[in-house]
């Protein structure tokens, strides 16, 4: 019995394992003349665990249903460790020729992924807390990374206060939930709450952690930490905190929706609906004033999940489903335009200023026309990749009765088409003035096209991801 | 006779207090970390009544395992707020202000 459940939990183990020989390691031999070998190792760790996961075929539930690893968990799992790996391997130059190589880095990371896959597995309110602690109080300290700097410093300060107010309120949901249904359980909470309409108290509970969760997917109205996170953070780290993070929280919130509050669907999905209208206009409106390519992109990721949040509000199957491709896709995205951010340097100083890109295109043809179709693709634009993700959600919102949110939607996409298609006026059409160095990193450069020429080829089929975002969420809702 | 509801009325109190604790001050980053601290303990508050209330013992193992992560909370705070100060020599809240958002 004992063994069957390890067995299922055996990637997670295995990984804090690993975390910990590498600190410990690390800690008496080289220090930080180790980060570099350390961070592709971490990062070949992650790829073998991520195909582990994503070809084993193990049982669904451990401890008695606290811990899940169905197919849901296991996509989202997947997603996360590929895009750290990815990160990781993308921000170890520019963090070691700016002297914040720092050999915590990798191990924080490894402690933030186990958070995450805990998260995403979760099946009990304790299991959900404590992965949830887990994957942020490890990202508080990577925000903060660069200790001599003001920004990083005090980016990881707001962070804190706000993270931990966000724990705050959702575990004081938690201990309702808990209370008015008897179970930490969400098997059991998903009785208690029956079908049609749930208790006050365990509503209560439920408004509580829907805002808990919306804070860690930074959704408006708990979005104001994002942009100030996103600009003092070294770019590496934000491009962490752009991608697996948001996935990890997008999948806990459907999880808690699903798995615990199943029955009671109408009593949250005005509620999800409403944050997600929210997100996307005050995520479309506020970009355009922006001149920080970091912020633009902080406030680009609000919208984004505004988009997935309206997956989740239909309620349905399809509706996770829709939400799975679109957070798979955006995570592909930006990926993609992080590589280039970090590439952009004048006198070897990282230049995030968006004025810094005019003319980019007669320098670099190429590089300028693979941003030109990531933009393209962010923005939603029909024949690219980004546009399927928008149009499944849209349809899912649509298919469950929610008219006038897909209306809106397509509205604030049209809206927040505007701040990407001027990243490509600056770079096609702008006024000259001091040109950006000349990126050095090959493997920069790799990821960009990489990610650029997904958007082109994944038209054909999506490689798939609908079939298996498909298998997963019906894994989730049924 | 002390019921559910007393404990439950003192535990909400202090969330709100802890809440406001954290919008309402002005002065000191100091006071923030203590708001939390507030506010995950009124929790524990609340987890311990409804688990002597229902004679269930996940709330107490929740109980504990809260007051782990606010003490592993409170030391990463620290821990930033240090640097934060070694970098801008204050830790008013209203000097919290290199990046407006």
């Amino acid at each position: 019995m004992l063994q069957a459940d390890l067995n299922i939990i055996l990637p997670e183990i295995l990984l804090a394992i690993y975390a910990m020989l590498a600190l410990i390691g690390a800690v008496y031999t080289g220090k930080d003349k180790l980060t570099a070998p350390l961070t592709w190792l971490t990062a070949l760790v992650f790829v073998l665990m991520a195909l582990w996961i994503g070809f084993s075929e193990v049982g669904e539930t451990a401890f008695g249903g606290s811990f899940n690893a169905d197919g849901f968990a296991r996509f989202a799992k997947v997603a996360i460790l590929l895009s750290a790996a990815s990160v990781l391997v993308m921000g170890q130059e520019y963090l070691a020729r700016r002297q914040v190589a720092n050999f915590e880095y990798p191990v924080l990371v490894t402690l933030a992924v186990i958070g995450m896959m805990v998260m995403v597995s979760a099946g009990d309110l304790i299991v959900l807390y404590m992965g949830l602690e887990l994957m942020s109080l490890s990202l508080y300290v990577v925000a903060s990374l660069r200790r001599d700097s003001i920004k990083s410093t005090e980016s990881g300060l707001k962070y804190f206060v706000l993270g931990s107010l966000s724990s705050g309120m959702l575990l004081y949901g938690a201990s309702l939930v808990y209370g008015f249904s008897g179970t930490t359980l969400f098997s059991g909470i998903i009785e208690a709450a029956g079908e049609g309409h749930a208790p006050l108290g365990l509503l209560f509970g439920l408004v509580f952690m829907i805002s808990g969760l919306a804070f860690k997917v930074s959704a408006v109205p708990f979005h104001m930490w994002t942009p100030d996170v996103y600009e003092g953070a070294p770019t590496p780290i934000t491009a962490f905190f752009a991608t697996a993070p948001k996935v990890a929280a997008m999948a806990l919130f459907a999880r808690v929706v699903h798995s615990a509050f199943g029955g009671i669907t109408a009593d949250w999905q005005q509620v999800i609906a409403l944050i997600s209208v929210l997100s996307m206009f005050l995520g479309s409106i506020a970009a355009i004033g922006q001149t920080n390519i970091k912020r633009l992109m902080a406030y680009s990721s609000i919208t984004h999940m505004g988009f997935a949040l309206m997956g989740l509000a239909s309620g349905t199957a399809f509706g996770v489903q829709a939400m799975l491709i679109y957070m798979a896709i955006y995570i592909v995205m930006n990926l993609g335009v992080f590589a280039f951010i970090l590439s952009m340097e004048r006198d070897g100083q990282p230049v995030t200023d968006l004025s810094a890109l005019n003319m980019y295109s007669t320098a670099y043809p190429g590089r300028a026309l693979a941003l030109l179709i990531l933009m393209f693709s962010l923005a939603g634009v029909p024949p690219l990749v980004g546009f399927f993700g928008k149009f499944y959600v849209l349809r899912a919102a649509y298919d469950a009765g929610l008219v006038w949110l897909a209306v809106l939607g397509v509205i604030a996409s049209v809206i927040g088409a505007f701040y990407y298609l001027r990243i490509v006026f600056y770079m096609y059409f702008g006024e000259a003035n001091e040109p950006l160095d000349k990126p050095r990193s090959p493997l920069l450069f790799g990821f960009l096209m990489a990610s650029a020429a997904i958007m082109l080829l994944g038209v054909v089929n999506l490689f798939g991801v609908e079939g298996i975002a498909q298998a997963a969420s019906l894994t989730l809702v049924n | 006779m002390i019921g559910i509801e007393h404990y439950l009325t003192v535990a909400a109190a202090l969330f709100v207090i802890g809440i406001f604790g954290i919008f309402l001050n002005r002065k000191n980053v100091i006071i923030l970390l203590m708001s939390i601290e507030l506010i995950l303990l009124s929790v524990n508050i609340n987890l311990v009544a409804f688990s002597s209330f229902l004679g269930d013992l996940a709330g107490q193992v929740f109980t504990l395992f809260v007051l782990t992560v606010a003490a592993a909370e409170a030391a990463i705070g620290l821990a930033i707020l240090v640097c934060f100060f070694r970098n801008r020599g204050t830790i008013a809240v209203e000097d919290v202000n290199v990046m407006k958002g």
